[in-house]
């Protein structure tokens, strides 16, 4: 960026920026930022999101501890992370200055509300001198601009009560950035007249606010160069700007229609899977029923009953919630019904980090249960894909007559990215027939149902639903006879419905594609990724090759079973490394599946990996 | 799927093909002939009857019924139940739980589930021990109770399941116990035909670990003194013809007297209808010192709303407010932009 300051009516074009707003919780930063988002979305930009906040709702203010921030990048070509270092930092207060600054580029644009730097605020933040004038701030480029009190004043002649008006001060901020960047200004004024519409006086001030950032940006030097990030020449589409807990919602609501069965959802709060209760009970006219349940376990037990009488069961939750469930997932696995369980990862053990990300419940989720209890593992890699994977998660789960706990984590639920929405019509049919019939002869040679003789394909048990004559049965967490379901404790029954039970998952694999590799087949080094490590090593991968590195790279949608070659397709390259948000979970199931000396590449600090870390951790295991 | 009219079964059509494992004597032989036998009264077919149970003696229950029915986790039941009746409210979803079942571990669903009034007909199998687990100490067992886990006398001040279920907002409220079959029938009749939960507290001999706990009370030379048959309407009498009598004192205490002291006007009149659950809440603890006489019958019974039916509702008012589902509308509700070939932006 130039230090130049020459007032142009062109903006200067550069190829990509990454912004952060960082506040108070209470400032509203989580607000701009999907804003600025969504107007660059809308714009046509390549784009992804960070949004970084406390556990608590009103941690005190004006502390490092309550400081809420929002990441994006946007684009003219194709990202997939939310960058490493910001280009701009918006400091509402010290607090936001002292957490973020260390975040910002050498030189960055460093833009300050001055008004929050009092005595008080610096006291709360821990500065002892304000870092506006001890050379904290020195090599960047910085914008002071008393957010505040301009907010107010132009709030004033609306009859805004002082204290309302400076909660606008965040729109100022957003005005100032967008005019500075270019953005489209239409569609944030439109925003606020629909989103605040029955509230005239909130409309008004932050209509007042915003266009007050515009007109300081353009009218005063301190501001100086504007600069335009063109759209991406992203693939012709329709678009829409969405998070992964909007697209896993939707793709729970899609499957219900692609397997012709109403949804049961089963749910307790939890961050930071809420949002996927919140939203799926808005679609009832799609005829998903949703039951706010006393807790984790009762959340479960409804959408097992709901499976048992012939509905898609659903529960959503978090790790916590996971741990919970665990006795019924057991139970789901040897009744042998459909049911999907969503682990929205966020850091642990226990309460652990509740609003930051984390990949650490892959061994909860295949291993999690008592006795011997496999089920399949699925994984969504990007926001978008949340969409993509709830689908195929359903799949299995009504094919093979499995729980299926689908993972997904912090970082994808609440970040965004524009979605070329498909073509509903081009989605698979993933419905499966009930029984209608016997399915066997007595001894006698009258028809009977056996509610365990399963499909000679798919080990799948038949699904007969309550309200079809002829088939009552009763199932139950006993052991069941092959065959016949009945309660059976002999020795070799219980080995062959052991077998029968792990031979089921394990041919789920078949359904796969084979192993895709992305980059070069003839690298000697292949990173394995899962879950929202996508975007970092997507970018790392690409950046490497850029530098004429070779590279190889395979990122797995099913962790269980997984891919029938994935071993074949390992053991070709001389290193293997494994970035994972957590201490080397999937590399020790590779290494103990395929007796390769693969290595972690482990980061267990409540966010994802930056690009950086990734091509860092590329560099060093390339020989 | 079957209309849910008038069906003619016999007690077979209700009989699994399994072999009853309960241990010789067991009061469940008794509740389970009065339930096999009641269902074909009810004019429901099998087909459309579940039969949910937690883990316990009594949870074996759906084994033995021949219709749709799971034997799920120990506590549990109610939510299982909750899932089945919410997704098909046209079922008849009946719970089986003990008090070990239903007021320890699952003591959570237990309430929510009456408190949502969902439509479950929940049956409560009260020995007041652990049976299955051979003979500790539950949460319905008396102080000083002496059991394998509690060699030295219970110390747990036991729950009185008829007052956690008034507290729970039940809308259902009864009691009865395994040696009237008669009683039985009519009590679990009456509980099915209730829309929304209905909470069945059955007394039950476990012959094993706790024989005769009830004895007192529902031998039959012991039941004119100490059992109170409930009926709506009717003055609350019990002993030989009626001698005695509940009044409510001045204290707002119930009070055990004879009818001819106060004069049968005094006597309260029974009202499972009534709005408030007070006179309900006072009924079922009246035997709690152990010596007064117990009552029986139906304690409570009102309408309210129930939930699977709200549910239902909620579904079918939004499906009229937004028309049919349509998926490619639903991706696009948050604002979409498109990019055409060629072009680098759309607008």
């Amino acid at each position: 960026m130039s230090d130049t300051i020459d007032r142009v009516d062109t903006p200067e074009v550069i190829d990509r920026l990454i912004v952060r707003f960082a506040g108070d919780s209470g400032d509203g930063m989580q607000l701009t930022g999907d804003r600025f988002t969504t107007v660059s979305a809308s714009f046509g930009n390549d784009l992804s999101t960070l949004p970084d906040f406390p556990a608590e709702i009103r941690a005190p203010a004006g502390t490092v501890n309550g400081v809420s921030s929002f990441q994006v990048q946007i684009s003219d070509h194709d990202i997939t992370t939310p960058g490493d270092e910001p280009n701009v930092l918006v400091a509402m207060n010290p607090a936001a200055l002292k957490a973020d600054l260390h975040r910002l580029e050498r030189g960055g644009t460093l833009i300050i509300n001055t008004d929050a730097f009092d005595e008080r605020n610096l006291d709360k933040a821990g500065y002892t001198d304000s870092p506006l004038d001890d050379g904290t701030i020195d090599g960047y480029r910085v914008i002071r601009v008393p957010m505040t009190s301009i907010t107010k004043e132009a709030c004033a002649p609306l009859g805004v009560k002082p204290r309302d008006a400076e909660r606008s001060k965040n729109f100022f901020a957003l005005g100032l950035v967008s005019f500075m960047y270019s953005r489209p200004t239409e569609p944030t004024l439109e925003w606020i007249a629909e989103k605040f519409g029955s509230r005239e006086q909130v409309a008004a001030a932050n209509t007042a606010a915003f266009t007050a950032g515009l007109n300081y940006a353009e009218t005063t030097e301190a501001v100086g160069h504007r600069y335009e990030v063109r759209p991406a020449s992203l693939p012709a589409g329709e678009y829409t700007s969405i998070t992964g807990n909007t697209a896993l919602s939707w793709g729970l609501v899609a499957a219900g229609q692609l397997a012709k069965l109403p949804v049961t959802l089963g749910s307790y709060p939890i961050t930071p899977a809420s949002d996927i209760l919140h939203e799926l009970s808005k679609h009832k006219n799609f005829g998903v029923r949703t039951v706010q349940a006393e807790d984790e376990i009762a959340a479960v037990g409804v959408a097992l009953g709901a499976a048992f009488a012939g509905h898609l069961g659903v529960t959503t939750t978090s790790g916590p919630g996971v741990a919970l469930k665990s006795e019924t997932i057991s139970l789901a696995v040897s009744i042998e019904l459909p049911l999907l369980v969503i682990d929205i990862q966020r850091g642990g053990p226990s309460t652990g980090l509740p609003t930051k990300t984390e990949a650490s419940d892959l061994n909860l989720a295949i291993y999690g249960r008592h006795g011997e209890a496999p089920l399949p593992v699925v994984a969504a890699y990007s926001p978008a894909d949340c969409f993509d994977a709830a689908i195929e998660a359903a799949r299995i789960a009504l094919k093979y007559r499995t729980p299926v706990i689908l993972l997904s984590d912090g970082y994808l639920a609440n970040g965004s990215e524009p979605w070329c929405l498909p073509d509903v019509d081009g989605l698979p049919d993933i419905s499966v027939p009930f029984t209608a019939a016997p399915n066997d002869v007595d001894d006698d040679g009258q028809p009977v149902f056996h509610p365990y003789l399963r499909d000679p394909d798919t080990l799948a048990r038949p699904w007969a639903i309550p309200g079809t004559p002829g088939l009552m049965h009763r199932v139950g967490g006993l052991e069941k006879a092959d065959i016949t379901g009945n309660v059976n404790y002999t020795p070799e029954n219980h080995a062959k419905m052991g077998d029968l039970r792990a031979a089921k998952i394990a041919g789920i694999a078949a359904d796969y594609d084979p192993v895709e590799i992305t980059g070069d087949t003839d690298a000697s080094v292949c990173v394995v990724g899962w879950g929202s490590t996508w975007a970092a090593i997507d970018a790392a991968v690409q950046r490497r090759r850029r530098n004429g590195h070779k590279v190889a790279w395979v990122h797995l949608r099913h962790l269980n079973p997984l891919p029938n070659d994935l071993g074949d397709v390992l053991q070709r390259f001389d290193q293997v490394i494994v970035p994972e948000l957590n201490r080397g979970q999937l590399c020790n199931i590779l290494r103990a599946n395929y007796l390769i000396d693969a290595q972690p590449v482990s980061k267990v600090a409540g966010l994802p990996f930056t690009t950086r870390e990734i091509e860092d951790a590329i560099e060093e295991a390339t020989p | 799927m079957t209309d849910t009219g008038v069906t003619l079964t016999t007690k077979k059509d209700w009989t699994s093909d399994q072999e009853v494992r309960w241990c010789p004597g067991c009061g469940d032989y008794g509740i389970l002939q009065a339930v096999q036998q009641l269902m074909p009264d009810l004019g429901v077919a099998p087909e459309n009857t579940v039969f949910i149970s937690g883990i316990g003696c009594s949870s074996r229950f759906p084994y033995y019924m021949n219709t749709y029915g799971m034997h799920s986790i120990h506590g549990r039941a109610p939510a299982i139940a909750t899932g089945v009746a919410t997704a098909r409210p046209d079922l008849d979803v009946w719970v089986i739980t003990g008090d070990g079942d239903g007021l320890s571990i699952g003591g959570n669903h237990l309430i929510h589930a009456l408190r949502r009034n969902v439509n479950l007909t929940i049956l409560m199998f009260n020995n007041r021990i652990y049976g299955l687990t051979k003979g500790q100490y539950s949460p319905t067992s008396a102080v000083g109770k002496v059991t394998k886990s509690t060699p030295f006398g219970s110390i747990d001040p036991p729950f009185n399941p008829l007052s956690v279920a008034l507290g729970a907002e039940a809308s259902f409220v009864a009691r009865t116990h395994d040696l009237d079959r008669q009683h039985m029938m009519d009590i679990f009749h009456q509980a099915h035909d209730h829309r929304g939960a209905a909470f069945v507290e059955i007394y039950q001999n476990c012959n094993v670990f706790n024989d005769g706990q009830f004895n007192n009370i529902t031998k039959r030379d012991a039941r004119d003194e100490m059992m109170i048959n409930l009926v709506h309407g009717e003055p609350i009498t019990f002993g030989a013809d009626g001698r005695r009598g509940v009044i409510m004192g001045s204290d707002g205490t119930l009070q055990l007297v004879d009818v001819a002291d106060v004069g049968l006007e005094r006597i309260l009149v029974h009202d499972r209808h009534v709005d408030s659950p007070a006179l309900a809440f006072a009924l079922a603890r009246l035997n709690d010192d152990d010596a007064s006489p117990t009552p029986f019958g139906v304690f409570r019974q009102v309408q309210r709303a129930e939930y699977t039916s709200e549910v239902d509702a909620q579904v079918v008012a939004a499906s009229q407010r937004y028309g049919a589902p349509d998926l490619a509308d639903l991706l696009r509700s948050n604002g979409t932009w498109t990019v055409t070939p060629g072009a680098e932006s759309g607008g």
